[in-house]
C-alpha cells in the first residue's frame, strides 16, 4: 500500500525562514493607508485578514497590521514573498507587533 | 447531475427521525427548562432525557455531560476551564501538533495568560507516542490533550495507553473525540480520560449542539458565567431542540453503530484501493488505524482545491483538509507534521464516506478521480517533477 514515508521533520515555515524571509525590525512607525486591527485574533485571521485587506488598497499603498499572533512573524513575510507583496518590517511594541506590507500588484 | 456528499467529516444531514424528535420543542413544547410550570417542566425533562442517551452513547453517567453549543467550545472549555481551575498545582499544558484550531489556539491563549504548553510531534502516520507523552511530563505538568482520531488524516490514536499514563501521575487527561464519536466505539471507561468533547453534527444530529465529558470529581472553571444551567458550568437558557436532537442522534449512533462501520468500512476501502493504483497517490493518516469512512491522500504535481473544483463540476462533493488552512492559502500544519513536504501537502484531498454512500457512488468516484488527476497533470507545470518549487528535501525528482 502507498502511505507516505515522512522524510523530513522542518515545517514550512522553517525551510522558507532558512532559505528566504528576513525579519526586519524597525524603530519606528511607518505611515500606512489602512490599519488593521486583529489583536487577541488566531491563526489563520492574519493571512485571512492581510488577503482581503490588500485586496481593497491600490497598488503602492500600505497597509498596517497590528497583532500579538507570533506565528504572523513567520506568516505575513511569507505570505508576501509568496504573492509578490513588499514585506517593509515589523515594528514591536509593548504588548503586540505591527507590520507594514506594501502593496505592489494586484493579488490572482 | 448527479451529487454524492463525500464530506461527512465536515458535517452530516439531520437523520429524519432526529428532526422529528427535534420538531415539537421548536412549537408546542417551547417553554423555558428553567420555569417552574407544566410546559417547563416537561422541557428539563426532554433535556434530561437527550442527557441520558448522550452519556449512553460514551458510556457515562448522565451528570456528567454538560450540554455546550460545538466541539470548538468544548475544547475552549475543556483546556481553559482545566487549566485556570488546576494553575495553582502548575502552569504545563501537553497537545498534540495535529490538534483541531479551537485546542491549538486555545493553548496558544493560554501561553499568552502564563502557561508553558509542549506541542508534541507525531509520527509518520499521525501517532503521537504513549512514550513522547511521558517524556514531557514534568511537575509542573496539570493536563494532557491528545486528539482521539484526526479529522484530516483519519488516523486513531492511543487514548486509552496516553490517559493510563496520566492517570498514573494524576495529571488531567481531555481528548477531542468530535471526529470519532459515532463513528466507532467511544467508551470513557475504556479510554480512561478525565474530559471528552462530542458534537452532534457529526453523528447525524444537528449543528448547534455538542457536550463535554466531564469525569465526576473533575473541577472546571466555566467559560459562561450567568445562569444555573447545567450546573451553573455552562450559563445561558438551553437550545432545547438541538439537545433533544442531540440526544436522539446519542440513541441511534448507538444503535446502529456497528451497522454504520460495516456500511462505510468496506466502501472506503474499495475507494483507498483503487485510489492507489493511481501513479504518486499517496494515503495519509495509519493504513489500519484509522476512521472507517475516511480516506485522505495526498496527489503528487497537482493542488487540492483544482481537484476539488473538478470533482465538485463532476457532482462529488470533499474537502482538501481543514478549512482554515485552505482558505489561508497555508499548508496543512497536519500534513507538515506527518513529514510531508509542502510542496506535496497542497495536493491534499479528503473523502469521508456516511450512511447514504452506495456501491455505485463508489463505483461512480473510481471512474472520475483518475480522469481528473490526468487532465490536471497534463497542465501541470510540475507535472515532470518538482523542480524549480526550490524545496531541498524533494525526493521526486532525484
Amino acid at each position: 500500500m502507498a502511505i507516505f514515508e515522512g522524510i523530513r521533520t522542518e515545517t514550512e515555515a522553517s525551510v522558507n525562514l532558512q532559505n528566504n524571509i528576513q525579519l526586519k525590525f524597525l524603530d519606528k512607525p511607518i505611515k500606512a493607508d489602512t490599519t488593521t486591527d486583529i489583536i487577541y485574533m488566531m491563526c489563520p485571521m492574519h493571512l485571512l485578514t492581510i488577503q482581503q485587506k490588500m485586496q481593497e488598497l491600490k497598488v503602492g499603498q500600505i497597509l498596517a497590521i497590528l497583532t500579538d499572533y507570533d506565528g504572523a512573524l513567520e506568516d505575513i513575510p511569507e505570505w508576501c514573498i509568496k504573492t509578490g507583496n513588499g514585506f517593509l518590517g515589523i515594528l514591536e511594541t509593548a504588548d503586540h507587533y505591527e507590520f507594514y506590507v506594501k502593496k505592489l500588484k494586484e493579488l490572482q | 447531475m448527479k451529487e454524492i456528499y463525500m464530506d461527512h467529516v465536515a458535517t452530516n444531514p439531520v437523520h429524519p427521525e432526529v428532526l422529528d424528535a427535534m420538531l415539537p420543542y421548536f412549537k408546542e413544547h417551547f417553554a423555558n427548562p428553567l420555569s417552574i410550570y407544566e410546559p417547563g417542566i416537561r422541557a428539563r425533562e426532554a433535556i434530561e432525557n437527550a442527557r441520558a442517551n448522550t452519556a449512553a452513547l460514551i458510556n457515562a453517567k448522565p451528570k456528567e455531560i454538560i450540554f455546550t453549543s460545538s466541539g470548538a467550545e468544548t475544547n475552549n472549555f475543556a483546556l481553559k476551564g482545566i487549566a485556570f481551575a488546576n494553575q495553582n498545582k502548575g502552569k504545563h499544558v501537553i497537545v498534540s501538533r495535529i490538534e483541531h484550531h479551537s485546542v491549538l489556539n486555545s493553548a496558544r491563549f493560554l501561553e499568552k495568560q502564563g502557561f508553558a504548553v509542549t506541542y508534541l510531534p507525531v509520527d509518520k502516520h499521525g501517532i503521537v507516542d504513549p512514550a513522547v507523552v511521558e517524556k514531557a511530563i514534568t511537575k509542573e505538568t496539570i493536563l494532557v490533550s491528545i486528539i482521539h482520531a484526526s479529522p484530516e488524516i483519519g488516523t486513531i490514536e492511543p487514548t486509552a495507553e496516553i490517559a493510563k499514563i496520566t492517570r498514573q501521575k494524576g495529571i488531567i487527561s481531555h481528548t477531542d473525540a468530535v471526529a470519532s464519536v459515532g463513528n466507532i466505539l467511544v467508551d470513557v471507561q475504556s479510554l480512561n480520560v478525565d474530559l471528552l468533547t462530542l458534537a452532534a453534527h457529526q453523528f447525524y444530529g444537528p449543528k448547534g449542539a455538542a457536550a463535554l465529558y466531564l469525569r465526576e470529581g473533575t473541577r472546571i472553571v466555566p467559560l459562561i458565567y450567568g445562569g444555573i444551567q447545567e450546573g451553573g458550568r455552562r450559563a445561558g437558557t438551553e437550545n432545547v431542540p438541538a439537545i433533544v436532537g442531540m440526544g436522539k442522534a446519542a440513541e441511534l449512533a448507538k444503535r446502529d453503530l456497528q451497522k454504520r462501520i460495516n456500511h462505510v468500512r468496506p466502501l472506503r476501502d474499495k475507494l483507498i484501493s483503487n485510489a492507489l493504483k493511481i501513479e504518486k497517490v499517496f494515503l495519509t493518516g495509519h493504513s489500519e488505524q484509522r476512521l472507517p469512512g475516511h480516506a485522505s491522500f495526498v496527489v503528487a504535481y497537482i493542488e487540492g482545491e483544482a481537484m476539488l473544483l473538478l470533482l465538485a463540476g463532476k457532482g462529488i462533493y470533499a474537502a482538501s483538509g481543514s478549512a482554515c488552512s485552505s482558505k489561508a492559502l497555508k499548508a496543512s500544519p497536519v500534513l507538515l507534521s506527518i513529514g510531508i513536504p509542502a510542496h506535496l501537502a497542497q495536493g491534499s484531498v479528503v473523502f469521508t464516506l456516511g450512511e447514504g454512500t452506495t456501491e455505485k457512488d463508489i463505483e461512480y468516484f473510481n471512474e472520475v478521480f483518475p480522469q481528473i488527476i490526468s487532465r490536471l497533470r497534463e497542465i501541470s507545470p510540475y507535472s515532470k517533477g518538482w523542480e524549480g518549487t526550490g524545496d531541498q528535501t524533494c525526493t521526486a525528482k532525484k
